[in-house]
């Protein structure tokens, strides 16, 4: 096919260049994703910086404790550090919930599961990922948090809102991410390594722990990361249930809060300063699903080769 | 031996344990809002106006979301198949390709909320529109575009290359060979991007909190075709608050037992809808493909 396309462009390079609008039509329609991502940089990043640039807030101040962002009361200062630090604590709280829950499930569904139980399974994944966060954030709200509160008071959940609930329902949210990615990851493992291993005697568990999942590791990690990309990015869900306390956390069982849930929370009512700082936590979000994509495509150009 | 047999049951009884477990959770959530809701849920819930006192409807945030999916859609669908087209039977190796290809996975990877920060500096803003469904629709463009961009690539490179050899071999230019040969065999596929591309638009909300608005929805008088009037619902210049957004603004206000209760239904409503798209698209896509293959 393509050297039937490359002699026609040799035969007349000229009247098919001028001839091709298609070609610069659809161009222009994908350029609007360039244009799109340049926009969306240029804006979060220049807002983001407003804090420091108009308003003269020293940069190290962002990286203190203390949230007094009111521009009308004496005293202001602009800690992100409980902001960051919430959400860098949820995310892993997160992670840790679902990765042995989601990769479990994805070993399920490539090594073990009958063809009824698969049938059964995925289309229940879809659901889970079809189920919207505000809804998430709801169930958190009238079920999970008065549960906590009423059972589990004695653990120091004063209100229910709290760090635990805000990781317990991201984990959900992150489950059908991680294992989706984790499950493509264990079934392009060859079946010829598998046989190898059985042939050899061992069973399918040892088949599984010495050779699945060594080979799939870097598309685990791949699935991981994903997983917490999404989790440090979401909103409102984490809003509903976190306790949205600006301090650094410590106990699960506290309310903390997030950049995510506090720009949520703020962002119709600040002014000023205030509102500036908040475009700040949009920048700093910003940077940290940065760096989760650059970590992706380094995992992913490990992964290549093998 | 016997070590690693016992080994390996305890495994797999732990890998069973897991996917029922999973599968009780997502029963019990499904669940509690179908208990939750049922016992008062009516037809006229989906269509009537919203009440301060008591069980009222969702029919103008219903409707919001129903207009804002239109709306993107308007945008997303010729750009994102377009797009796709390029990406599959145009773009080469080069920087260029690299390019479209890292803002795709950029976009995606964006959290919605600060989607929802730059939609307010670009349409609420620097326009000087105030939030409008508009803003929301092209808010919501700016990670639907990217989706569907990729899902119709898929669609069409996944068409067999004997279809395009044998249309470029009778004589056709590239795009009658895209256009005749090419898209009609990728029409599924493409179909099914899009439908899943429209689910998602249900259920956003962080982006389109400071987009679209939040305000309380009012009565809508459908009668009202004037599109420059921002009481009329068919105007795109208005606020729209949808029902995701709806759901979320329940937990700021009390929460009273009606309020409770509205937000459980239009949870429920929320999931089916969601639902509907996510299998209508695999049954529209197979049906679309029996069809073309039937011929």
């Amino acid at each position: 096919m393509t050297t039937v396309e490359s002699s026609l462009s040799r035969a007349q390079p000229g009247l098919r260049a001028r001839l091709d609008v298609p070609r610069r039509i659809t161009l222009a329609a994908a350029l609007v994703v360039i244009g799109a991502v340049a926009l969306l940089l240029g804006f979060i990043v220049w807002r983001g910086l407003q804090l420091f640039v108009a308003s003269g807030v020293p940069v190290a101040q962002i990286f203190t404790t203390a949230w007094q962002p009111d521009p009308l009361s004496a005293g202001t200062n602009y800690g992100l550090l409980p902001f960051i630090g919430g959400t860098l604590a949820v995310m892993a709280v997160a992670a840790v919930i679902a990765t042995p829950l989601s990769v479990g499930l994805a070993l399920f569904l490539a090594e073990v599961a009958p063809g009824w139980a698969r049938r059964i399974v995925q289309p229940a994944m879809e659901v889970f990922v079809g189920i919207p966060s505000v809804v998430y954030g709801w169930l958190g709200l009238v079920v999970l948090v008065p549960y906590l509160r009423t059972q589990f008071g004695w653990m120091g959940f004063a209100t229910g809102f709290s760090w635990f609930a805000g990781s317990l329902v991201l984990s959900l949210m992150i489950l059908p991410t991680i294992t989706s990615i984790s499950y493509d990851a264990f079934v392009v493992v060859p079946a010829d390594m598998r046989s190898a291993s059985l042939a050899l005697g061992t069973t399918r568990w040892q088949a599984i722990r010495h050779v699945v999942l060594p080979t799939a590791a870097t598309g685990v990690a791949t699935a991981i990361v994903f997983g917490l990309m999404r989790a440090a990015g979401e909103a409102l869900a984490v809003q509903m249930v976190i306790g949205n306390a600006p301090v650094i956390p410590t106990s699960l069982a506290r309310p903390v809060t997030t950049l995510t849930s506090q720009i949520t929370l703020d962002m119709s009512d600040a002014t000023g300063t205030w509102n500036e700082a908040l475009w700040t936590m949009g920048l700093v979000l910003l940077i940290i699903s940065l760096t989760f994509v650059l970590i992706i495509r380094r995992l992913g150009r490990r992964s290549t080769p093998a | 031996m016997k070590r690693s047999l016992t080994a390996d049951r305890i495994a797999t009884a732990v890998l069973w344990a897991v996917a029922v477990f999973v599968i009780t959770v997502l029963v019990a959530i499904i669940g509690y809002f179908l208990v939750e809701s049922i016992p008062t849920f009516s037809v006229s819930f989906l269509f009537s106006d919203p009440s301060d006192t008591a069980i009222g409807g969702i029919g103008p945030v219903l409707w919001n979301s129903v207009y804002l999916l239109v709306l993107t859609m308007l945008f997303t669908v010729p750009l994102g198949v377009l797009g796709g087209i390029y990406m599959a039977e145009y773009a080469g190796e080069g920087r260029l390709t690299e390019a479209i290809r890292f803002s795709q996975e950029l976009i995606s990877s964006v959290p919605s909320i600060v989607v929802g920060l730059f939609g307010f500096a670009l349409f609420v803003a620097t326009t000087g529109w105030g939030f409008t469904a508009l803003g929301g629709a092209l808010t919501l463009l700016v990670f639907n575009l990217p989706l569907l961009m990729r899902l119709s690539e898929q669609a069409i490179r996944a068409v067999p290359a004997d279809e395009r050899a044998a249309s470029l071999a009778l004589g056709s230019t590239k795009w009658q060979t895209i256009r005749h040969a090419v898209l009609p065999v990728a029409i599924p596929g493409i179909v099914t991007g899009i439908v899943l591309t429209a689910g998602r638009v249900f259920g956003e909300a962080a982006a389109l909190l400071f987009t679209a608005g939040l305000s309380t929805p009012v009565h809508y008088d459908f009668s009202n075709l004037n599109l420059l009037d921002p009481r009329s619902p068919w105007s795109p210049f208005r606020n729209a608050t949808t029902l995701s957004v709806y759901i979320w603004k329940s937990n700021s206000e009390g929460l009273g037992d009606f309020v409770h209760q509205v937000a459980n239904m239009s949870s429920m409503v929320l999931i089916v809808m969601v639902l509907i798209f996510n299998l209508g698209s695999r049954w529209l896509g197979g049906a679309l493909q029996r069809r073309i293959s039937g011929l």
